[in-house]
């Protein structure tokens, strides 16, 4: 399989009136051409600060990506200036932000937004040409081209997320970063969006970083996952890792805090207590805290990622006992 | 047991610009005590308004709204005052529905000076701290402001603030919508705890059907202003009858791998509440639509005991079990 | 059973100790923190008490003429000199401030009244009454300000509390549209559909929710109003709308002196720099008051 994202050790801090927000710490994944990895973790978790590392629009001046590298078919994109990037930015890898009322810019057209992206990225490409391929990019997000002329404000949340894709895939870009693309949107229109973006992954073969905090939308979309907590990877694998396998105590309490729409729980058991503060994060474990599996070393070592099974890692000290012990 | 709310024929409609916008359009139903009635649509559907409707933080346009057997559709300033004992609401955004300049203990008693529930200052102080260890505020943050606290603690305030008067009814507005998963467990939890400690009776309003199904007893689904089916909540999820209550639960990102999602995809987007056309207004997304759907609006039928259906071709669609 | 009481008392004694901080004094602690504000602040107090202790600050009373002694420049005996009259600057400075500041401030305290009332009025009940406020403040925004204070003051005749009036008048519309966005922006909060369910009168909340998110804009126009009425009352004085001499005025006194610019700069350019400062202080002072109410920025 041929790795199209490889990230290492990517660490990200923001200077803020508290002292150092250190919002994301030693985060490590690779994404395969062609698939789907889903990034999940509540607020403040560090996903789409990760993401825009990616596409370095990490916020400055208060927010710094401190080291790491983040290789994109190849090359380190930290390492590329901004006139690089900015040809990267649209045309390789492509970026889907949550709230598609705010996205859309609303003095201009819908036809006209897709057309920029198409521009910015060939130069060779006419007027009409360029007016052609937006309106193709209409009709393959499932809106009518006759509405090229319209407006934002003239569309629904569910349409005015598909121009948001039609953008954002106008340029058939190989790395697709989808934060929250369906948080906004109503359940059947959700739906809708998410069949979309997955036909056209698969016609466009267009690789995807999928940012969510919806378990549900990560088991219909995506290969691969990664649970995020206090800016770290706590655990990674395919989907039978995490979804039947599920190792770390955090992952375990997410699952738990979600009703089942098959059983009848009378309870929930949710996770006590709130996710640490980035600008003071314990020793230790960062989850520790929040534990019911806690040991007493947990307070003092970090665990590190761990292999439990081939392919499936788990940032556990508890877990890592337990497969060495297995051995 | 007895109803505690009864509502019939309820319409809230809304002047605009462009015409009347139908929010709630012939809407019946009951609550007994001590339940809760989940009240599910997407965006638009008029659960919001329904809401505020019985609490009469919006007047009603048309029919007929009773609690605890008085007749309240039209009340006066004191009764209205007075009503408001029993009947309270929290809000979906802990941020905006608290008072910014305000900190939690103000918060909390403020109920309690406005009814003057106690002579006695420390008494009330003792209702306070009682309240804040009710919902699981620590009493330290007696004094702190909303905006220094997250989201889960903001809505233990408006929780706190919605006991204060002991009412017997609370409207949940998508109370845990705006929360971190986890932190939406807690709550949901606090709030069944509260409903088995004190008796309260809910209606809990959300788009989400996997804590609809379970906090509810009886669901309400509604579309566009008006109610397409009514069950338990056990039965619905069991058996949906209306086209829409089946693509809606289709729709449900459920978080296991091992479900086929048959997702049944509705064509098109909801239509404007404003000036609705004649017919059943869920027509132009149904693809099971007749002659008679576009003609006449349905009325609810009872297709088994206690299952409620507003649709022409019901007995087609399911070919009746 | 005594444990749980223990219990209560103790959490009962938690909240009434903590010390809610009212958000004028948080607002307080913030401006000690912006230098330039505290500044402005300083170099006001210090006008203030000259104004008030003119009498026993000026050396001299603010007519004492003595022709002999025109146009001395500033030295020992006459800090900023004599003007054509002999009569000492300095203290017609200290008894100027009393008129300029006391028009500053009456006049925009007229005036923020005036407008807060129309402008609450507008802004809780809208429609008609809103309507027929906003078209009456559009009338008197349409004419300059300055135009119309000529116009109250030339109905009216010249004169202290004259002045006062037309300057307040001008200033009414700004205050009742900022009051009015104020009202509006809060009232369609959820926090005020929450009074509401929880049973508070119209009263209350307008008093208790409304009010307070509102006064922070009031307050921050009402330091930046102040330096506009006193630029209003010295360009009245300056074509000779305003006090009437020996009466000893900023305006006037800069209206007066503008002849000798030339040969005797500080005739005209001492006032001047005292309306200067002022106003800059008032800025100052009103910026950092804006900045340290904003909730945003706590």
């Amino acid at each position: 399989m041929e790795k199209i994202l490889d990230i290492e050790n990517l660490n990200v801090e923001f200077k803020s009136d508290r002292g150092i927000v250190k919002a994301v710490n030693n985060v490590s994944f690779q994404l395969n051409k062609g698939e789907t990895i889903g990034l999940v973790g509540e607020t403040g978790a560090g996903k789409t600060t990760t993401a825009l590392s990616i596409m370095n629009l990490v916020p400055g001046p208060h927010g710094k990506i401190k080291s790491g590298e983040i290789k994109f078919e190849g090359e380190d994109l930290l390492k590329k200036n901004e006139k690089e990037m900015r040809k990267i930015r649209g045309g390789k890898i492509s970026m889907i932000f949550q709230d598609p009322m705010t996205s859309l810019n609303p003095v201009v057209t819908v036809g006209d937004q897709i057309a920029e992206v198409i521009k910015l990225h060939s130069e060779k490409k006419s007027r009409s040409e360029i007016k052609t391929k937006a309106k193709q990019m209409l009709e393959l997000v499932g809106i009518p081209s006759s509405r090229y002329d319209d407006y934002p404000h003239q569309f629904s949340g569910g349409m005015k997320q598909r121009v948001v894709i039609a953008i954002a895939l106008a340029c058939n870009p190989e790395l697709l970063i989808a934060d929250e693309p369906t948080t906004a949107l109503d359940v059947t229109i959700q739906a809708q969006v998410l069949e979309l973006m997955a036909k056209l992954k698969k016609e466009l073969k267009t690789s995807m970083i999928l940012i969510t905090h919806d378990l549900g939308v990560v088991a219909g979309e995506c290969d691969h996952v990664a649970i995020m907590y206090a800016g770290e990877i706590v655990e990674y694998g395919n989907l039978k890792d995490i979804y039947k396998e599920t190792k770390h105590p955090y992952t375990i309490g997410l699952f738990r805090s979600i009703p089942n729409i098959d059983k009848k729980d009378d309870r929930l058991v949710p996770i006590p207590g709130l996710m640490p503060d980035p600008a003071n994060l314990p020793e230790g474990c960062y989850f520790a805290p929040r534990c019911s599996m806690k040991m007493p070393e947990c307070e003092k070592n970090h665990p590190q990622p761990v292999e439990i099974t081939p392919g499936h890692y788990c940032r556990c000290l508890k877990v890592q006992k337990e497969a060495e012990k297995n051995e | 047991m007895s109803e505690i709310l009864k509502v019939e024929h309820l319409k809230k409609y809304f002047k605009t610009p462009a015409g009347l916008l139908h929010a709630v359009d012939d809407v019946s139903f009951s609550i007994k005590k001590g339940k809760t009635l989940g009240v599910v649509g997407e965006s638009g559907c008029g659960k919001s308004t329904l809401g505020r409707t019985i609490l009469h933080l919006l007047d009603s346009t048309d029919g007929k709204i009773w609690f605890e057997g008085q007749d309240i559709t039209h009340v006066s300033k004191p009764q209205l005052k007075e009503l408001r004992r029993n009947m309270q609401i929290i809000f979906q955004d802990p941020f905006s529905s608290l008072n910014p300049r305000m900190c939690v203990s103000e918060i909390i008693q403020e109920p309690l000076e406005i009814y003057k529930v106690y002579n006695d200052k420390q008494q009330m102080l003792r209702r306070v701290a009682q309240l804040m260890r009710t919902v699981g505020l620590a009493p330290n943050l007696a004094g702190a402001y909303p905006h220094e606290l997250d989201g889960g603690r903001r809505q233990r305030i408006g929780v706190a603030r919605a006991l204060a008067t002991n009412p017997k009814f609370i409207v949940c507005d998508e109370p845990v919508s705006a929360l971190d998963v986890s932190i939406q467990a807690q709550i949901l939890n606090l709030m069944q705890d509260l409903q088995m400690e004190l008796g309260l009776t809910y209606m809990f309003i959300t788009h989400n059907l996997s804590v609809v199904k379970h906090i509810s007893d009886d669901i309400l689904v509604m579309y566009l202003g008006k109610v397409v089916e009514y069950s338990s909540g056990d039965e619905l999820f069991r058996h949906q009858y209306h086209p829409y209550t089946k693509a809606l639960l289709a729709a449900i990102a459920v978080p296991d791998i091992d479900r086929k999602n048959e997702r049944i995809l509705l064509k098109g987007e909801i239509s404007s509440p404003v000036n609705p056309k004649p017919g059943c207004r869920f027509a132009p997304r149904c693809e099971f639509c007749t002659d008679i759907c576009r003609k006449k609006s349905p009325a609810m039928e009872e297709i088994i005991p206690g299952h409620f259906v507003a649709c022409h071709n019901v007995a087609k669609i399911n070919s009746m079990e | 059973m005594d444990e749980k009481n223990m219990q209560i008392n103790q959490e009962i004694e938690d909240i009434s100790m903590y010390k809610k901080q009212s958000q004028f004094i948080q607002a307080w602690h913030r401006i000690r923190k912006n230098k330039v504000a505290i500044l402005g602040m300083l170099i006001l107090i210090v006008l203030i008490l000259g104004a008030v202790f003119a009498d026993q600050l000026a050396p001299y009373g603010y007519d004492d003429q003595d022709v002999m002694r025109r146009f001395t420049f500033p030295c020992r005996e006459f800090p900023f000199g004599t003007d054509n009259l002999g009569r000492c600057i300095y203290s017609r400075i200290l008894y100027g401030a009393r008129v300029s500041l006391l028009i500053g401030f009456v006049a925009t305290g007229m005036g923020a009244v005036g407008g807060t009332i129309l402008g609450a009025l507008a802004g809780y009940y809208g429609n008609k009454a809103d309507n027929a406020i906003m078209r009456f403040c559009d009338i008197i925004q349409a004419i300059p300000s300055l135009l119309l204070a000529i116009a109250v003051a030339a109905a009216l005749g010249s004169g202290l509390f004259n002045m006062m009036l037309a300057i307040s008048i001008a200033a009414i519309p700004r205050y009742a549209r900022t009051v009015r966005a104020s009202i509006l922006t809060v009232k369609d909060q959820e926090f005020i559909e929450a009074a509401h369910a929880i049973g508070a009168s119209d009263a209350r909340i307008i008093m208790k929710h409304i009010f307070p998110n509102c006064l922070a804009p009031i307050i921050v126009q009402v330091t930046l109003g102040v330096a506009g009425s006193i630029i209003n009352a010295a360009s009245l004085s300056f074509i000779g709308l305003g006090v009437q001499a020996p009466m000893a005025e900023w305006g006037s006194m800069l209206s007066a002196g503008r002849q000798y610019i030339r040969d005797y700069w500080f005739v005209v350019m001492i006032p001047g720099l005292a309306i200067m400062t002022t106003i800059l202080s008032l800025n100052l002072f009103g910026d950092g008051l804006r900045d340290a109410l904003d909730p945003k920025l706590k």
